[in-house]
C-alpha cells in the first residue's frame, strides 16, 4: 500500500535521525555555475573532498551567453563564475560539460537527454527546477547551496520527508493545449502554495498520454505550486526515451534495470495525503496575466475581478479585461520548461509559412546543442529561417536574465520559460507564461493571439 | 553564520506583502558572485523594492523607513516562494535579521534560512495579523521568541504561540552545529548503506 514516491524515498533513506529529518541518499547531484562556488569553497574550508565524485555532473548555463560561445564571455562577473566551475570541478575530480562542449546545455535538459537521470534515483541541484528530472520516474527536488556542500561532503542530504499528494489529469487535452497548458491550470487552480510541503505524483490518463518532452515540462512547474517536486511513474514512454542515451544502462544490465523500472509505481491501494482530479477537457491554451505563475487565465478569457490590484499595476493591466490582441514586444522559446525538440516542433509548426511580425523581438534558444542538433537533422531551422527567425546558442538566457538576454523595462515578453515575477526577465520587465503554440502564435502576429484561431 | 539561539527579544520589520518569492528578496543579477559574502547580499535585500531605477531610495519601503528596525522580520504568508537561491537567506541574515515570522514559509527557503542562522517561525494567521496591527499601532513594539521553550511572544498584546522546530535542528541552532559537521560523522553508515542497498543504479 506503498505510493512510488514512499518506494523510492524509503529505499534512500539512510537513517532516521532521532526527533529529526531522514538522512536521504542521493544518487545524483548536479552543479551549475551560480549555486555552488560557496558550496565548494564550503568543503575547502573543512579540508573536505566531494566523497563520491563519480555521481556528480557539472555544467554552466545560467550565465552563458546565447551567441559567440566560442569566445570569451565579455561579461567579467559571468565569465569568472564560469570559470570557476570549470576549476572547482577539475581541482575536485568532477564530471563537467563546458560551454562549447556538445553535452552542454541547461541541467534540467541536458540530464534526461544524456541518460544520467534515471527512474528510481534521487537526484538533487542547486535549482529549484530539479523538479524537472521526477518524468523520469525519480525523486528530485532543489535545494540551497548549504545542502549542495553537505551532499558533496557526504552524498547524503538531511531532509524531513514530505506528505504526499497525487494529482489525476483524466481526458483528452483539446487541440492546442499542451503539456504547459496543463501545468499553468494546476497552478491556476491550486495556487503557487497549494502544494507546499507535498510531494506530488502526476497520473491520470492525459498525463499518460504525454510524450516525455511533455512530462519533463509538467514535472519541471511542479516547484511553481510549491511542491517539493513531482513524478511520474515509469512506462514504456520512459524506456523508450532513455534508451540508447548515453549514460543509460547498456545490455544485460538495460534489460535488468526495466525489469526493477516497473515495479516503480504506486500501489493500487496507496494512501495519499491529498488526491485532486481535474479533466483535461476544462482546461483551454493558458496564459498568465499577474506577477507570480497562479495567476493564469485562458487565453481567450478576461483578468479576473478579483486579481491582486500590485500585481496589475505592475503589468499596466485592468481586472476584467482580455489580453487577446494586447501587444507583445518580445517573445521567448526556450528555459527548462519548453527548451526541448518538441516545443521547437510546435514552434515551428504554427510559424511555418509565416512570418515573424514587424518590431516583436525574439529569442528561440534550444535548451542544449543535443536540442540543436535535432532541430538542424528535422529541418526545423529552415523552416525557423524563413519564417525570420533566428536560432540562438543553448542555456538559461532570457528565463532570468543572467546573461544579456534582458526584457527592457516596462516591455511585454511572451514567454515558455517558468516565472513571471516582477523583474525576472530583467528589471522593470512584463513577462506572461504561456506554450511554445501560444507564444509563436504572437511571434507571428505581434499580439496576444489563441493559437486555436491561426 | 553560525551563532548560538536562546531567547531573542526584538522590534520587528513588517512586510505583510503575501507570496514573497526570493526574486524579490535578490535578484538574480546579484547571484553572479563567487563568494559568500553576507554583506553584499545584504545591502542589496529586498533591491528593486528598496532603490528606484535611478538608485535613489523609495522611501515608501518599509526598510527605508528609520521607524522600523530590529533582528525580526515578520512577512506575509508563503514567505520565500520561487528560486531555490539560498542568496536569499544570505541576504536576510547580512541585514541583520536572526527570525523571520510569517503563516507559511515555502519548503526550500525555509530550509535555507535554517542553514543558515535565520530562525522561521510559523504562527496562525490570526497570530500575524494581531502582530501586524500591533507593529502599525507602535513600531516600538517587541517580540520574544524563545527557542528553547520554543514559544513567541506579541509582548504588547500577551498573546503568545508555541512553533515547531524538530529536535534535532532546535539542539543544532542552539549549540552553533550545523547539518555538514553531523554528516561528516556519519561516514560509517553511509558507506554500510552503499553496500546493502537493494536499489538499482
Amino acid at each position: 500500500m506503498n505510493t512510488l514516491f514512499d518506494k523510492i524515498w524509503d529505499a534512500h533513506v539512510v537513517q532516521h535521525v532521532e526527533e529529526g529529518p531522514d538522512q536521504l541518499y542521493v544518487d545524483r547531484l548536479y552543479c551549475h555555475e551560480v549555486t555552488s562556488p560557496q558550496a565548494f569553497d564550503g568543503l575547502r574550508a573543512r579540508s573536505l573532498r566531494c566523497f563520491r565524485p563519480d555521481r556528480i555532473v557539472c555544467m554552466p548555463d545560467h550565465n552563458t551567453p546565447t551567441h559567440d560561445q566560442d569566445k570569451p564571455i565579455a561579461d567579467p562577473v559571468s565569465r569568472k563564475q564560469v570559470e570557476t566551475l570549470a576549476a572547482n570541478a577539475a581541482a575536485f575530480g568532477l564530471t563537467h560539460f563546458g560551454m562549447m562542449d556538445p553535452r552542454n546545455g541547461i541541467v534540467h535538459v541536458v540530464g534526461p537527454e544524456r541518460g544520467l537521470s534515471l527512474p528510481g534515483m534521487t537526484i538533487v541541484c542547486g535549482d529549484s527546477h530539479t523538479s524537472t528530472h521526477g518524468a523520469m520516474g525519480a525523486i528530485a527536488f532543489g535545494i540551497g547551496t548549504s545542502e549542495v556542500e553537505m551532499v558533496m561532503a557526504s552524498q547524503c542530504i538531511l531532509q524531513p520527508k514530505p506528505r504526499s499528494m497525487r494529482i489525476r489529469i483524466e481526458g483528452t487535452p483539446g487541440p492546442g493545449v499542451t503539456a504547459k497548458d496543463l501545468a499553468l491550470y494546476l497552478m491556476q487552480q491550486l495556487t503557487t502554495s497549494g502544494a507546499t510541503g507535498y510531494f506530488v505524483e502526476y497520473a491520470g490518463s492525459a498525463v499518460r498520454g504525454l510524450s516525455m518532452e511533455g512530462r519533463l515540462t509538467l514535472c519541471n512547474l511542479s516547484i511553481e505550486m510549491g511542491a517539493r517536486g513531482g513524478i511520474v511513474a515509469p512506462d514504456e514512454v520512459t524506456f523508450a526515451y532513455l534508451k540508447d542515451r548515453e549514460y543509460a544502462p547498456k545490455g544485460a544490465a538495460w534489460d535488468k534495470a526495466v525489469d526493477f523500472w516497473r515495479t516503480l509505481r504506486s500501489d493500487e491501494d496507496a494512501v495519499f495525503d491529498r488526491e485532486v482530479t481535474f479533466d483535461a477537457a476544462d482546461i483551454a491554451p493558458m496564459v498568465t496575466y499577474g506577477t507570480n505563475p497562479g495567476m493564469g487565465m485562458p487565453v481567450d478569457g478576461r483578468i479576473p475581478a478579483d486579481a491582486a490590484p500590485k500585481a496589475l499595476q505592475y503589468m499596466g493591466f485592468r481586472a476584467g479585461e482580455p489580453l487577446l490582441g494586447k501587444p507583445v514586444d518580445y517573445v521567448f522559446l526556450g528555459a527548462c520548461t519548453n527548451g526541448r525538440i518538441e516545443d521547437f516542433r510546435a514552434f515551428a509548426s504554427v510559424v511555418r509559412g509565416r512570418k515573424k511580425a514587424p518590431g516583436v523581438v525574439a529569442w528561440l534558444v534550444p535548451g542544449s546543442w543535443e536540442v540543436q542538433r535535432q532541430i538542424v537533422a528535422e529541418g526545423l531551422d529552415q523552416v525557423l529561417s524563413d519564417a525570420g527567425f533566428e536560432i540562438r546558442q543553448p542555456g538559461c538566457s532570457a528565463c532570468l536574465a543572467m546573461n544579456d538576454d534582458k526584457v527592457s523595462a516596462g516591455k511585454y515578453c511572451l514567454s515558455t520559460s517558468n516565472r513571471n515575477f516582477e523583474g525576472r526577465q530583467g528589471p522593470g520587465a512584463r513577462t506572461l507564461l504561456a506554450s511554445p503554440l501560444t507564444v509563436a502564435a504572437a511571434a507571428v502576429t505581434g499580439v496576444i493571439t489563441d493559437p486555436r484561431t491561426l | 553564520m553560525k551563532q548560538k539561539f536562546n531567547i531573542i527579544e526584538s522590534t520587528c520589520v513588517p512586510l505583510p506583502l503575501e507570496n514573497v518569492d526570493t526574486d524579490q528578496i535578490i535578484p538574480a543579477r546579484f547571484l553572479k558572485t563567487t563568494t559568500r559574502d553576507e554583506r553584499y547580499f545584504g545591502e542589496n535585500l529586498f533591491r528593486d523594492w528598496r532603490y528606484r531605477a535611478d538608485g535613489s531610495s523609495d522611501t515608501g519601503f518599509v526598510l527605508n523607513d528609520p521607524n522600523y528596525q530590529g533582528e525580526i522580520l515578520v512577512a506575509g504568508r508563503n514567505f520565500g516562494c520561487g528560486s531555490s537561491r539560498e542568496h536569499a537567506a544570505w541576504a536576510i541574515a547580512g541585514y541583520g535579521f536572526k527570525v523571520v515570522i510569517s503563516s507559511f514559509f515555502a519548503d526550500i527557503h525555509k530550509q535555507n534560512e535554517l542553514n543558515n542562522f535565520v530562525l522561521p517561525v510559523v504562527v496562525s494567521d490570526d497570530f500575524l495579523q494581531e502582530l501586524f496591527a500591533t507593529i502599525a499601532a507602535d513600531p516600538k513594539a517587541r517580540v520574544r521568541v524563545d527557542v528553547p521553550a520554543q514559544t513567541v511572544t506579541n509582548l504588547t498584546t500577551g498573546r503568545s504561540e508555541s512553533f515547531e522546530l524538530n529536535a534535532y535542528k532546535k539542539y543544532c541552532l542552539m549549540n552553533a552545529l550545523d547539518d555538514i559537521d553531523y554528516l561528516v560523522l556519519q561516514k560509517d553508515k553511509i558507506e554500510t548503506y552503499e553496500k546493502t542497498q537493494r536499489h538499482a543504479v
